[in-house]
């Protein structure tokens, strides 16, 4: 570069320059970007009428008119809460939203009787609960965004989340199946006619709470350590945590016998682990510990049956789908057609027969979905969600704590993690286990943990891309508050 | 509905999914490239710079006319974190509302800071107890910081980069 020879005129002004460069806020950005996935969701709510019903609808853009207030109202509040938080998480979360929103409203059109299919009302069935769920979903990440003006606050609370995310996890099991167990897991707490999902609300606890403990105790797990095959093994007694959290996954296994959530658990741990500690040998000891784990339930559910049993079947039905179709494999093996009929480009959306795959509105949704967006829509989902997990982790790069970067990396990782889990399920990767496709399938709980989660990453990329004018000194705090901790700046001695 | 019609909504559907993919990319696409782009976001002020003379004159220690824009961990904990310098300064310590935030039993709450004055970059040891040291020396009063001397702080360890 010639032009490194020219000396800046000032120094300040450059800096200055890129300081405003880095600084922008890219709010327009996001909100052009919203505005082109809302047309998405629109476009799609109306090919699925004109398929279905053979005509659109006057009234066809109405759930979407409704999606886009909500939406936009959020977009506002970032604007003024988060002006800096990263422009590409909102419009990809939203599309995705609006996405399952449309397939289960398509998936009621299709169940509603002929004559009653132009007139079905927008929050009827359970497009319609699933609606309702993403308007209150909305609303309380905008809520959390309020109350959690900095991500490092709820560090603060981390013994206290991480102990209500034991509570939450552990509730499930010791009720009653009565009370919690739909088809086989027990991960539920079911009222009446309603039922909740605890686990969901614990993943998002107890990852603050790893995140926090790890930041305290990273110098004594990457510090001390044997070195084995050329890689750093901790010592026996650090192990403590990782092996505590292996049981408690271990324990949701085999109590609420759901190998999904307990992979997530453990997952999400090892994870954070690694990220603290910058240590390979933790994700070489946590995948023996979940491949032993995992094994070794299979082959007891096969011998002693009992709690484990339910994983044995599985594990079986995902070895070999056809060898009871119509009965153990039914639901895989039609997931399977459905993704085979669906071809490249897919039946069109409305175009395919969703409702012959059992629970397409929860755990097949992706099949459903492939079928009728084929494989070249689906892949577009897929790098949808790759994007939401890549700006996690950039904002875990960029912020300058280090409970953000643990706390970030951790919840775009699980993110990823459940996508994997179920995607990699219905296309028979590996065994099924029942996770949510997040914000796609119905269910209020999962829908409501992954917008908070999301806007704990609308805030912590905030914190990270936020310009330094006046940090240190006056920090800019939204809102020009007085300068903070005056006692505990330090006393300047003035030299000559 | 005419089959024409919905053939072109299924496929229009399945570009319109890919196009707002490739503009998410697009509005992202200056992020993945922050590192390594840096220098040219500065290109463009040179410019003007060389345009309007040098008429400020530049202290002694910085290499080659080069201001700094970038600082860079290159040990410890948070090795890898950038921070783009801008005119405000930069306040180091284990205290949460520093700048940049070192979880380091060896950094003290409020450690280290660092000044812009006229363009060059000050570091200051703000009283802590194991010391701030500009490459081997250790730093006592308000210290100029060249290009690339390593300041270190407990096991961290920075440098500014043009």
């Amino acid at each position: 570069m010639t032009a490194a020879a020219v000396p800046a005129a000032s120094p300040a002004t450059t800096g200055e320059q890129s300081g405003v460069r880095m600084a922008r806020s890219r709010r327009n950005a996001e909100l052009s970007l919203l505005l082109l996935a809302l047309v998405i969701v629109a476009a799609y709510g109306a090919t699925v009428e004109a398929t279905v019903l053979d005509t659109v609808t006057p009234d066809f853009w109405v759930p979407t008119a409704v999606l886009a207030a909500v939406f936009l109202a959020l977009h506002v509040v970032i604007r003024f809460l988060a002006p800096f938080a990263d422009p590409a998480l909102l419009p990809a979360v939203a599309l995705l939203n609006g996405i399952g929103v449309g397939f289960l409203r398509r998936l009621d059109l299709a169940k509603a009787a002929p004559g009653e299919r132009e007139s079905l009302a927008i929050f009827a069935g359970n497009g319609g609960r699933q609606f309702a769920w993403t308007l209150a979903s909305v609303f309380l990440a905008a809520v959390l965004l309020a109350l959690m003006r900095d991500h490092r606050s709820i560090s603060r609370y981390a013994y206290t989340l991480g102990l209500a995310g034991i509570v939450l996890v552990m509730i499930p099991a010791v009720l009653p199946a009565r009370y919690s167990e739909i088809y086989g897991a027990k991960l539920w707490i079911r009222v009446g006619g309603f039922s909740i999902q605890p686990g969901e609300f614990a993943k998002l606890a107890l990852l603050v709470f790893f995140a926090y403990y790890l930041v305290r105790k990273r110098e004594v797990l990457s510090l001390a350590s044997h070195r084995v095959l050329g890689i750093d093994f901790p010592r026996g007694r650090d192990l403590g945590p990782v092996l505590a959290v292996w049981v408690l996954s271990v324990l949701v296994l085999v109590f609420e016998k759901d190998l999904g959530t307990s992979l997530l658990y453990f997952g999400m741990f090892v994870v954070t682990l690694y990220i603290a500690t910058e240590r390979v040998s933790w994700l070489l000891i946590g995948l023996i510990l979940f491949f032993g784990g995992a094994y070794l339930a299979y082959v007891l559910g096969g011998v002693i049956g009992g709690p484990f049993e339910n994983f044995h079947l599985r594990a079986e039905i995902w070895l070999d789908p056809f060898a009871d179709p119509y009965e153990d494999g039914y639901q895989l093996v039609q997931g399977l057609l459905a993704l085979g009929s669906g071809g490249l480009f897919g039946a069109g959306p409305g175009g395919g027969q969703p409702l012959e795959i059992p629970e397409v509105q929860n755990d097949f949704i992706f099949a459903g979905i492939g079928e009728e967006i084929g494989l070249f829509g689906l892949s577009a989902l897929l790098v949808v969600y790759l994007l939401i997990v890549e700006r996690g982790l950039r904002a875990a790069l960029a912020v300058r704590d280090s409970f953000g970067k643990l706390l970030a990396g951790g919840l775009a990782f699980t993110l990823g993690l459940q996508v994997f889990v179920i995607v990699g399920g219905i296309s028979k990767l590996i065994p099924l286990t029942g996770q949510t496709t997040p914000f796609l399938s119905a269910g209020g709980s999962s829908l409501m943990a992954n917008w908070l989660l999301i806007a704990v990453l609308l805030r912590v990329s905030d914190g990270a891309r936020r310009p330094l004018a006046g940090a240190g000194g006056s920090t800019a705090r939204p809102g020009g508050g007085p300068p903070e901790q005056l006692h505990g700046a330090p006393t300047e001695v003035i030299r000559p | 509905m005419p089959e024409l019609v919905i053939t072109v909504a299924r496929f229009g559907f399945l570009i319109l999914l890919w196009i707002f993919v490739f503009t998410v990319v697009g509005v992202i696409r200056r992020d993945l490239f922050a590192g390594a782009r840096s220098g040219r976001l500065v290109a463009a002020p040179r410019a003007v710079g060389a345009s309007t003379g040098q008429p400020l004159a530049k202290p002694a220690k910085v290499k080659r006319g080069r201001a700094a824009h970038q600082m860079v961990v290159t040990a410890g904990q948070l090795a890898g974190t950038r921070i783009t310098l801008g005119e405000s300064q930069i306040t180091i310590g284990r205290a949460e509302d520093s700048t940049l935030v070192i979880t380091d039993d060896y950094a003290s709450a409020r450690h280290a800071r660092l000044v812009p004055r006229d363009g060059q970059w000050f570091v200051e040891d703000l009283g802590s107890t194991n010391g701030t040291y500009l490459d081997r020396a250790k730093v006592t009063g308000p210290t100029p910081v060249p290009l690339g001397v390593p300041i270190r702080i407990g096991r961290t360890s920075l440098e500014l980069r043009p």
